[in-house]
């Protein structure tokens, strides 16, 4: 049984096609596998009896013929997506209980090409972190270990990485705010992409900051991603940041053929006190992609510096605006009130109960630079960062570059709890490679590449011109071909 | 198009203790959008639904929920701005105002701060035949209504209904051009009569679909001229707002409680804090809301769920082409066309369907005729029985027979007046009910001759009076029609009466 689990989807699809396994075998090994990762915290809410109907209609589909994309496919989907009578909390304590009459537009549309939901996977609160600790579930454990201590998965889709990883499903749905997808991808050796900002339908996913969230895949090869790419995105009237563009068959595009294409090398990304290590891998990487045809430039992006700043003001003041709804007035936790409590003190008990400490500060620090007198110097100047950034980009793009390679993290998953005491900005750093890419809304993804001298993963990260996740997805998938990478953590959960 | 010539009213003055003051007034005017779904949502508008029955997902701010503009909303604003001859800006954008309260389910209101759909246009207020205010209109920006609190239903518990809760409204904002409370009172008319010829609000201020807040500021002669000729706000005095006011009776006495208010705290030596106020109908005083300290810091920023609001010119051009005429003009032309006093055409053109049913009676008939009967006739009666014109019984059609049978001399002026009201009880063809109930004018001389003869006859002691006195011939004249019934034509009875009385 656990054979199947670690079927790519291209793989069982291809199995399926041929008859020699079902949906619902499929589907059975993949919730064994999730019944016995109870140590890793990847799943939150178990859907065995939708994931086994679905199975069973998807089989009955590939029987007569008519199976779409992801027919009998068994994916994970991260909490944030909101699934019909299904717990959908983000993985916080103020949605307690809350459980949608509506199906997000990605999953939905995933339900459509056929796929199977297995359950909810666990998350950083309102996809508010870098090491998946701070959901109100609890740590998830990256399935990679050095020396038995328990290290990060990487964050916020920690869940959704760390069950890739560990083959409790095929795939996964992430969302990336500002490397969400990708950071826990690197940490885990898998492939995670994110699609350009309007790619992928917002509608029914919980919001974190609605100008750099988007959906996008979580998978264990580059042409798993093209597959489900496909699958979760499309225009989506309900959103209007969803741009009307055909969305092509990214797997028909992943040719393995890179020659002549102009392939960047940031110089600004070249951050002091980077490991050698990642230093080394991201040499490499570029010779690969040299050796495939592809001409490597060195490039300028000048305003990078500026970019984790700028995020950290304009991702928590929308996140400030879009929790506000989040008051126990509707739905989810409201605190008990004493005698006597007014309106104010619910929403202030309310929210101090029901929102972690991140979350927390998140608000805070959103409110604070949007309030009088601080808008100008804060969030104003945030946005003008945002649009030097996004120039940077189209300046280089211009200048004829196809690809932009970059190592996705600054470092290789750290241990759980390492971070604690740090300063938060600390953390933050985490993004350091990835932010840039939801500011300017470009595609990005991060491809496993090489393990580091413990024998952690690590990732490298590839930026694509806007609305070609098709070019994008084939010179990833020659980089991932080049690096070889088929390392597995060893099982011992 | 027609203008008529018109002059500024003269500003109020109040005469405080010690000096003369002057009111410097403008208005905040939330419109709500004539819509069937709301702003953002495919939820119904209907008044007086059961409470959160019209609420969409995106209305009560389920996560993950995303606003869609409404196109119609959109068209709304568009029309109404051209209707205040306003620029339409093909570039908007919308921004979120953050706050926190419990009928505001997503803590924000999603409006248009700094870039609005409109902007400036101008509105002529009149205030009597030849006297009008010109008011600038600074911007026309569409926004979310809230939903309603109901605080008095438990003792221990609120109620929230959010079948309110984004509803398009639109905040027309206008310079601070008005001087006086009836100024300002009568601008939230014209503004509700604008609106109502285009279709855009249905003015409806008792169910909350017209409100306004209005800012008031008291200064000394000769300072707002000031104000005019510098753009300089500082030298207009500091102003207060009166929140959400839904009845034009209640702005005028609001605005004249305010203007003295703060005319008292001048002349002690004080000086006038900027606040928000609200005003008590019952106590007839406004009180502070909250002070500028206490405001909300809104924290506006834009939108980030929605892209900006683009729009062609060829669209608003579209737009503009199926307006409809509006009160100004049409209130020239019947001046102008039908001869009508100012006076006259301006109570025709209050609402659209008076004008339609006038033109429709003057069609072909003399303007001034026609007006006189739907004002005095039509209107009078109309205004007994608490109808409006659309609830009329008399048609168009059969108030012009009426007309018409006095002009071809069938029936009298008086009898014009029975016809009339026979025609609204009971219905029915005008020339009909005068042939039928034998209503017909008597225009036979000799007939009137011999009830003439009839009456000197009878009366021989007036006869002599009135040879002294000819004004008494009147009373022959009122005794012969009285004889005939109303019916014999009062022309040809005066000029027998005469001939016979030899006066």
């Amino acid at each position: 049984m656990g054979e199947l689990s670690k079927l790519t989807l291209a793989g069982a699809r291809d199995s399926l096609r041929k008859g020699e396994t079902s949906a619902v075998a499929l589907t059975e090994a993949c919730l064994a596998e999730i019944e016995a990762a109870g140590r890793l915290n990847a799943f939150v809410h178990r859907t065995p009896e939708i994931a086994l109907d679905q199975a069973r209609a998807a089989d009955a589909r590939i029987a007569r013929g008519d199976a779409p994309a992801m027919c009998g496919l068994p994916l994970g989907i991260k909490d944030l997506f909101c699934t019909r009578g299904v717990a959908s909390q983000a993985a916080s304590h103020i949605l307690n209980g809350f459980r949608p009459e509506y199906e997000s537009t990605v999953t939905q549309n995933l339900w459509d090409a056929g796929a199977v939901m297995l359950g909810k996977l666990n998350m950083d609160e309102f996809a508010m972190g870098s090491s998946n600790e701070t959901s109100t579930y609890g740590n998830v454990v990256n399935p990679w270990k050095v020396d038995d201590r328990d290290l990060t998965p990487g964050g916020s889709s920690g869940g959704s990485a760390a069950a890739v990883a560990a083959d409790l499903c095929l795939a996964a749905t992430g969302t990336d705010t500002g490397g969400s997808i990708r950071q826990p991808a690197a940490f885990t050796g898998i492939v995670g992409i994110k699609p350009t900002y309007g790619r992928c339908s917002r509608w029914g996913i919980v919001a974190f900051a609605s100008s750099l969230d988007q959906a996008g895949p979580m998978t264990k090869t580059v042409q798993d991603a093209a597959i489900m790419l496909a699958a979760m995105a499309g225009h989506d009237p309900k959103d209007s940041t969803s741009a009307d563009i055909p969305v092509p068959d990214f797997e028909a595009m992943l040719t393995g053929d890179i020659r002549g294409k102009t392939i960047g090398i940031p110089r600004e990304y070249r951050m002091d006190g980077m490991p050698a290590e990642i230093e080394a891998l991201w040499t490499r990487g570029a010779e690969m992609l040299k050796d495939a045809g592809a001409k490597i430039v060195d490039i300028s992006l000048p305003h990078t510096k500026y970019a984790l700043p700028a995020y950290y003001v304009i991702a928590p003041a929308e996140a400030s605006s879009n929790l506000a709804r989040y008051d126990g007035v509707r739905y989810g936790h409201r605190a008990k009130l004493a005698q006597g409590d007014g309106i104010v003190q619910m929403y202030e008990k309310t929210r101090a109960e029901g929102f972690g400490k991140e979350v927390q500060r998140r608000v805070m620090i959103g409110t604070y630079v949007l309030s009088a007198g601080f808008y100008d110097a804060y969030y104003n100047r945030a946005r003008k960062v945002r649009a030097l950034i996004k120039r940077d980009f189209e300046t280089v793009f211009a200048e004829g570059v196809d690809a932009i390679l970059t190592p996705a993290t600054p470092s290789a998953a750290f241990g759980l709890g390492e971070m604690q005491d740090a300063d938060p900005v600390e953390m933050y750093l985490n993004d350091v490679f990835t932010v840039t890419v939801n500011l300017a809304g470009l595609p990005g993804i991060s491809v496993p590449a090489g393990l580091d001298s413990r024998g952690l993963p690590l990732g490298l990260q590839l930026i694509g011109r806007p609305w070609e996740e098709g070019d994008l997805l084939n010179t990833a998938q020659v980089l991932e071909r080049a690096a070889g990478f088929v390392s597995k953590p060893a099982k011992w959960w | 198009m027609l203008d008529l010539a018109y002059e500024a009213p003269k500003p109020k003055v109040i005469s405080g203790a010690k000096a003369e003051w002057e009111l410097v007034i403008g208005l905040e005017v939330h419109a709500q959008v004539a819509s069937n779904a709301k702003l953002f949502s495919g939820a119904s508008t209907a008044f007086g639904a059961e409470p959160n029955s019209n609420v969409a997902f995106v209305d009560a701010a389920m996560p993950g929920m995303l606003p869609v503009i409404n196109e119609f909303c959109v068209a709304q604003a568009v029309r109404t701005g051209l209707g205040l001859k306003a620029a339409i800006n093909l570039v908007s954008a919308f921004d979120r105002k953050n706050y926190f309260y419990p009928d505001l389910p997503q803590g924000y209101q999603i409006s248009q701060l700094y870039h609005p759909i409109v902007g400036e246009g101008e509105v002529i207020v009149d205030m009597g035949p030849g006297v009008a205010r010109r008011v600038r209109i600074e911007r026309i920006h569409l926004e979310q209504d809230a939903g309603k609190s109901i605080h008095d239903m438990d003792p221990a518990m609120s109620f929230v209904d959010l079948n309110r809760t984004g509803v398009a409204l639109m905040e027309i904002v206008s310079r601070p051009d008005l001087r006086g409370p009836e100024e300002a009172a009568a601008y939230v008319g014209k503004l509700r009569q604008i609106m109502r010829y285009l279709g855009t609000c249905d003015g409806n201020m008792q169910n909350g679909n017209l409100r306004a807040d209005v800012n008031v500021s008291v200064c000394r002669p000769g300072d707002y001229e000031k104000y005019r000729e510098t753009g300089d706000h500082s030298v207009l005095g500091t102003r207060c707002e009166i929140k959400n006011m839904n009845s034009m009776r209640f702005i005028q006495q609001a605005i004249e409680y305010e203007a003295r208010r703060q005319i008292a705290i001048l002349e002690d030596g004080g000086s006038i804090v900027q606040e928000t106020r609200l005003y008590d109908p019952d106590k007839g005083e406004t009180r502070s809301m909250r002070s500028k300290e206490e405001a909300h810091d809104y924290r506006y920023f834009p939108c980030p769920d929605l892209l900006p609001l683009e729009i062609e010119q060829a669209w608003v051009d579209d737009i503009k082409a199926s307006l409809p005429e509006l009160p100004d003009e049409k209130k020239a032309r019947f001046v102008n066309d039908f001869g009508l006093t100012e006076y006259d055409a301006g109570v025709l053109t209050a609402d659209v369907d008076s004008a339609a049913y006038f033109e429709s009676v003057a069609e072909g008939r003399d303007g001034k005729t026609a007006a006189n009967w739907v004002i005095n006739e039509l209107f009078g009666r109309l205004k007994k029985d608490d109808r409006d014109i659309t609830g009329s019984p008399v048609s168009p059609d059969q108030l012009g027979k009426i007309i018409d049978l006095i002009t071809s001399g069938d029936i009298s002026g008086k009898i014009a007046k029975d016809l009339f009201e026979l025609v609204y009880v009971e219905g029915g063809d005008p020339a009909e009910i005068v042939e039928a109930r034998g209503m017909r004018q008597v225009t036979d001389l000799s007939a009137i001759e011999v009830a003439v003869d009839e009456i000197i006859a009878q009366n021989p002691a007036q006869v002599e009076k009135a040879k002294q006195n000819p004004k008494l011939a009147g009373w022959f004249v009122g005794q012969v029609m009285k004889a005939t019934g109303g019916k014999a034509n009062p022309q040809a009875v005066n000029e027998i009466v005469a001939r016979k009385l030899g006066v």
